[in-house]
């Protein structure tokens, strides 16, 4: 799936609710059904900073994508994490870079979740960018 | 005769000081704001905001040194203000109170001159375990700068300072004992008196840092007999960016200038400057009189009230959210000392604080969620945040029981 198409089905699937409730409860679920990250990577050098809570982001490139694994120690955020990882996890550094987040505007997550250091949500996406560029450079200079 | 008010002219007092603080007839996510964040920042008065408005409306002008009238009139309204804050903390001399940014400048100004000149390669630092992070690294920034230690007090286990220890850390090398008055995070009202006594005993310099103390009692600085006190105006109703520093007479004139600029100086040429006295030593540069202002509208305002009154009404509503909380077998108060100020800090079983956090803002009500600027003492409790609801002098009972039940809803959230 395309990541244009990931975000339009979230967009739709987040148009379902009618309020906030609704919309936390579903990103609780989403949260607790993100995929268990393999703890070894559950390392210092993972985590992401500026985040009220803990949040591991592991990337891996084997050489066409990269795959993304998460774990938080805060319901929500893994929510979040969950939202971010079927978006870009299976794309090229390329497909990712030239991605747009405009579909968390649309969602209400970034009027909902402050887009200051609480949630790291911000951080996350600036983070799965870094991947992102860094593995592209690694292929082009291979 | 001195009658205790009844509950009921509490009640219906709360309501008409209430009802003097725009903000708080405000809804949050279309429900009526609960601000239970008073240990960040504290609301303003209409009062204080009237104070402000109107200094840019009819007084502004720089002050000191001009003679025309505004400038006159400015310069008497800006050290009126130092004036009622030498009344309100009981300080010797006006001239004993400097005008900073706030609390962390105050403490970078001690750090920066007193400490620049006092402090020596081997010489000790002594703070608690409790300190917010501006208590901190100024002085780890100097230790590192002159090869001087920083030594930590650690607390008991209800999060009182362990008088034992701090008693066994003062040594020879000790120079300084920089405490916080009150914990940003636990709500510990530390014996900074006792403290103070016994730190003097063996010539220690002593500064307590209160930020959390002014707005919730009487804080007398020659009781207390330490040397600097730092506290932040808007913490007591009045505006951002501005505060202060007390500091005793002997010290500030022994210590060096702060920043350079105008103001501070009595005379420069390009060889040589000689500076100016007490208090304009440490005040370079154009000072924040309109927020100067405000804060003395603020310290009026608090005066009229009656911090006897506040006390008294801000310990009920601790006791009765204590009494609230405690009753829930799920959440577990962090921070039990015999002394507290109105805040708690609490953990609900298995929820992270940042996801209770989330849902409580959802339903209208301000808390904290996280390190509270205390991360060594979030380290040594052995956890990595709290919600921290803290309360100030216009909270109700009411907005307590809101609370309560925003919890409730947490617990069905994520359980």
């Amino acid at each position: 799936m395309k990541i244009e198409e990931s975000t339009s089905a979230i967009v739709d699937e987040f148009g379902n609710f009618d309020d906030w409730i609704d919309k936390y409860n579903y990103l609780i679920e989403l949260g607790k059904s993100l995929p268990l990250i393999d703890e070894k990577h559950k390392v210092e050098s993972n985590l992401i900073q500026g985040c009220q809570s803990r949040v591991w982001l592991h990337a891996e490139f084997d050489g066409t994508n990269i795959n993304f694994t998460a774990d938080s120690d805060a319901v929500i955020t893994k929510g979040i994490a969950n939202l971010l990882i079927r978006t870009f996890s299976g794309h090229t550094p390329q497909e990712i870079m030239d991605s747009s987040t405009e579909f968390l505007n649309e969602i209400g997550l970034t009027e909902h979740l402050s887009p200051t250091r609480s949630n790291g949500m911000l951080s996350m996406i600036k983070q799965i960018k870094m991947y992102a560029l860094a593995f592209k450079t690694k292929q082009s200079m291979s | 005769m001195d009658t205790k008010p009844d509950l009921l002219s509490t009640a219906s007092e709360i309501e008409k000081i209430r009802a003097g603080f725009p903000i708080l007839s405000r809804t949050v996510h279309n429900k009526p704001l609960v601000y239970f964040d008073n240990a960040a920042t504290t609301q303003k008065p209409q009062i204080v905001i009237d104070a402000l408005v109107n200094y840019y409306t009819s007084l502004n002008s720089n002050v000191h040194r001009g003679v025309h009238f505004l400038s006159q009139q400015a310069t008497a309204a800006f050290e009126e203000v130092r004036g009622k804050l030498r009344d309100f903390l009981n300080a010797a001399h006006s001239h004993e109170i400097i005008f900073t940014r706030g609390c962390t400048e105050s403490i970078n100004l001690v750090a920066s001159t007193w400490g620049r000149v006092n402090i020596k390669a081997g010489d000790e630092i002594l703070i608690s375990a409790l300190e917010h992070h501006s208590n901190i690294v100024p002085w780890q920034m100097l230790c590192e700068e002159k090869g001087a230690k920083l030594k930590v007090c650690p607390i008991l286990d209800d999060g009182s300072l362990n008088m034992t220890a701090f008693t066994q850390l003062l040594s020879e090398k000790t120079k300084l004992v920089a405490i916080t008055h009150i914990s940003n995070t636990l709500g510990t009202i530390l014996p900074v008196k006792e403290i103070t006594r016994i730190a003097h005993e063996k010539g220690i310099v002593v500064l307590v840092d209160g930020a959390q103390a002014l707005s919730h009692m009487p804080v007398d600085v020659q009781d207390i007999g330490c040397d600097f006190y730092t506290f932040s105006a808007h913490k007591v109703y009045a505006p951002m960016g501005i505060g202060g520093l007390y500091g005793r007479e002997d010290l500030l004139n022994a210590m060096p200038p702060y920043q350079g600029g105008g103001e501070m100086i009595k005379n420069v040429t390009f060889e040589n400057t000689t500076y100016n006295d007490l208090p304009f030593k440490f005040e370079a540069g154009t000072p924040n009189v309109g927020d100067v202002i405000a804060f003395g509208a603020a310290i009026d305002y608090l005066k009229n009230i009656g911090l006897d009154f506040i006390e008294a009404h801000e310990q009920e509503l601790l006791r009765y959210a204590t009494e609230k909380l405690s009753s829930n077998p799920l959440i577990r108060i962090i921070g039990n000392a015999p002394e507290k100020a109105s805040l708690i800090s609490f953990l609900i079983d298995k929820i992270h604080p940042y996801d209770a956090g989330t849902i409580i803002d959802q339903l209208g009500i301000a808390v904290r969620t996280g390190t509270h600027c205390t991360q060594p003492l979030m380290h040594s409790l052995g956890i990595t945040g709290t919600i921290r609801a803290s309360f100030a002098f216009y909270n109700t009972k009411e907005e307590i029981d809101r609370l309560i039940d925003a919890i409730a809803k947490v617990e069905s959230f994520f359980l």
